[in-house]
């Protein structure tokens, strides 16, 4: 068992003829997911690294029994895309575009909601279980199997640390990236249930960053329902502060969002707090270590 | 983000229906006071600096006028401000309203919840930060059928309001409601809201129009005038650049890796000036690009931190090579680059060759630019 992904997970990728979809298309079916079928309004027919073309979802589902989709369709079409997957009875859709619109996603995350489906992202680099499956756009360099979970806000910053987590001789189980926009479709509290779940999972990794309040949600999340020995990460300490949205913003907000209140939250539900990436890989080990001995 | 000033904001705040003073923008001491003379704007009248920044009462930039001459000198000695380092080019006169009540009233993005939040409060012409939280009211608004009529009348009851006033506020929470759905809003704040009689009016207005929203509003794309000529380039461009006070250029790609780069080089006692996000991509004809851009800023010393996730570390060192050749000799700078990922043995091998120190150890790398930069004369 795994989280979201398996080797069951048949995937559709939305835009696949685009450049980033042909790309990343080659790195899924590396990395050993099964690409089952492409989707580009017109192109019915062409074929993709080997993967046959469809000009719908409903036709691509039809045709091929995809259950995932991965979507890099270009953020002006993105929502429609998303509506499309949902319709056509996918459950878990990876939003790979950035620079969509969040008006447009409230009204994609309200919808996938109300239809039962899960959006990953956007703006994200998706989810990878080693040796089973990939959805997204993780470099399939940074993995080897094991059993470190990996949620992030962040992109490139997450392949330096789970890179960090091979090179010290550890594996992850499944590495979840949410995305860094205002508004995802899974945020920290939504993935810690999953990872607390996952008999694959001993020791989670959450990497946040400054801003919006999903660190000390997790946080309290962490404090009365998640049992698992935790590294957490907070990118962006250093910042000045005052990089807010506008009064309203700093009104909903109050009294969180910094790097400060951030780490306190987490320490304060036990995690252990790296000031620096390259702290993360000791840390790790070490917790590891103290349940090998238990 | 698009931050709009006060006058463009009440723009469209006319455009949806919302009551406001009657005022008229000037740009010099004569527009000014033709448009009291002409009638345009009624005695008394205030004044008002078109700057983006908030404390304008405080600051010397609104200023209160009851004859053609004083409007004039109003604007003459607004005009010559600087106000909070934002150079005063325009000044909105507005007749006095007299005024019984001011209330506070906005919408936002609540992100924890994924839905737009109405705040509320009857204590308005204040910062809200400085109200307390028992005086505030926030109703979580579902975006499908958006913001409903109980809760506009929960709004109306909350500030005390009935009667003629609690249907003008029905009908303005409508207007405000429909302007930041359609204009793809971030935030729409009216703080004061004035309750004239047993109607309402916007004495100011704070519009924020989100950034990945302007190709929807190309008329937005035209007014970011706040930018420097390397933060336009770089917006053309997609790199996002952010210019702090320090003195070592920072290139990284994707935000988090960034923020991460700027912790580690303060750790290390060092001042991080611009810096540039290259965003999600590793794209090698972008690095060169940033880099030329990080040349121009003239830094003391450079710090490349690249993760070559789908671009091959060897690629992105060959352009790096390439775009240091570029550089006028007398522009040219102390530079270590730390680049990991796809092929990072070779891409290593070729900037050592070159002559650019590649230093794969975060920790280390950064040492040695802090240094670097220290040496920089």
């Amino acid at each position: 068992m795994t989280i979201l992904v398996d080797a069951q997970t048949r995937v559709v990728v939305q835009g696949i003829t685009g450049h980033q979809g042909t790309v990343h298309t080659r790195g899924m079916k590396e990395f050993g997911t099964a690409v089952v079928a492409g989707v580009t309004p017109g192109k019915a027919g062409a074929e993709v690294e080997g993967v046959p073309v469809f000009d719908s979802v409903r036709d691509a589902v039809a045709a091929t029994r995809a259950n995932a989709s991965c979507i890099f369709v270009p953020a002006p079409f993105a929502k429609d895309a998303l509506i499309e997957a949902v319709d056509a009875g996918i459950r878990l859709c990876v939003v790979v575009t950035e620079h969509i619109p969040f008006h447009d996603m409230l009204v994609m995350y309200h919808y996938a909601k109300g239809k039962g489906a899960r959006i990953i992202g956007p703006n994200c680099p998706g989810i990878a279980s080693p040796g089973k499956s990939k959805v997204g756009i993780i470099p399939n360099v940074v993995f080897r199997p094991g059993r470190v979970g990996v949620v992030s806000r962040s992109g490139t910053l997450t392949y330096e640390i789970v890179s960090g987590i091979k090179e010290h001789g550890l594996g992850q189980s499944t590495c979840l990236g949410l995305g860094g926009d205002p508004v995802v479709g899974t945020s920290f509290v939504d993935a810690l249930p999953l990872f607390e779940a996952d008999p694959e999972t001993d020791v989670l990794v959450l990497v946040g960053e400054i801003g919006g309040t999903a660190e000390e949600d997790a946080a309290e999340y962490i404090q009365h329902h998640f049992t698992k020995p935790v590294v957490a990460y907070i990118a962006g300490h250093s910042a000045p502060p005052g990089k807010r949205m506008g009064h309203a913003g700093a009104i909903i907000s109050r009294g969180k969002g910094t790097a400060e209140t951030k780490v306190a939250a987490l320490e304060g539900a036990g995690a252990r707090v790296a000031r620096f990436p390259y702290e993360i890989p000791d840390l790790v080990a070490g917790l590891v270590a103290e349940r090998a001995r238990r | 983000m698009v931050k709009l000033a006060e006058w463009r904001g009440k723009e469209l705040f006319r455009r949806y229906g919302i009551a406001l003073p009657a005022g008229k923008v000037a740009r010099s001491a004569e527009e000014a006071e033709r448009a009291v003379t002409s009638g345009d704007v009624p005695l008394p009248c205030v004044v008002k600096a078109q700057v983006l920044a908030g404390g304008r009462g405080k600051g010397g930039a609104v200023r209160f006028a009851s004859t053609p001459a004083e409007a004039r000198a109003a604007a003459e000695a607004i005009l010559a401000l600087e106000f909070k380092g934002e150079r005063v080019k325009e000044v909105l006169l507005e007749g006095k309203v007299a005024i019984a009540r001011e209330l506070y009233v906005s919408l936002a993005l609540d992100r924890s919840s994924r839905v737009p939040v109405l705040i509320t409060s009857g204590q308005g012409g204040v910062e809200i930060e400085s109200v307390a939280d028992s005086a505030i009211e926030r109703q979580p608004i579902d975006p499908f059928p958006g913001l409903a009529a109980y809760e506009r009348r929960r709004a109306a009851r909350s500030l005390g309001l009935t009667g003629a006033a609690a249907k003008s506020l029905d009908g303005l929470l409508t207007s405000l409601w429909t302007l930041f759905d359609r204009e793809d809003a971030e935030l729409v704040e009216i703080n004061p809201l004035a309750v004239v009689g047993d109607g309402l009016v916007a004495l100011d207005a704070k519009v924020i129009i989100e950034d990945d929203a302007v190709f929807r509003h190309p008329e937005y794309a035209a007014i970011q005038d706040d930018r420097t000529p390397l933060e336009e380039i770089a917006r053309e461009k997609e790199i996002a650049f952010v210019q702090l006070d320090g003195n070592i250029g920072v290139i990284a790609n994707g935000a988090g890796l960034t923020m991460a780069t700027l912790d580690v080089l303060k750790e290390f006692g060092g001042a991080p000036g611009v810096f540039l996000d290259l965003g999600g991509t590793d794209d090698a004809k972008k690095v060169t690009e940033a880099f030329l851009l990080m040349a121009e800023a003239h830094p003391k010393a450079v710090f490349l931190n690249i993760f070559g996730g789908v671009t091959r570390c060897d690629t992105v060192a060959k352009g790096l090579v390439e775009a240091m050749q570029q550089v006028p000799p007398a522009d040219r700078f102390p530079l270590v680059a730390r680049i990991r990922g796809n092929n990072e043995k070779e891409g290593i091998e070729i900037l050592r060759a070159a002559g650019i120190s590649a230093v794969p150890d975060l920790k280390a790398s950064a040492q040695a630019v802090v240094a670097a930069a220290g040496r920089s004369p």
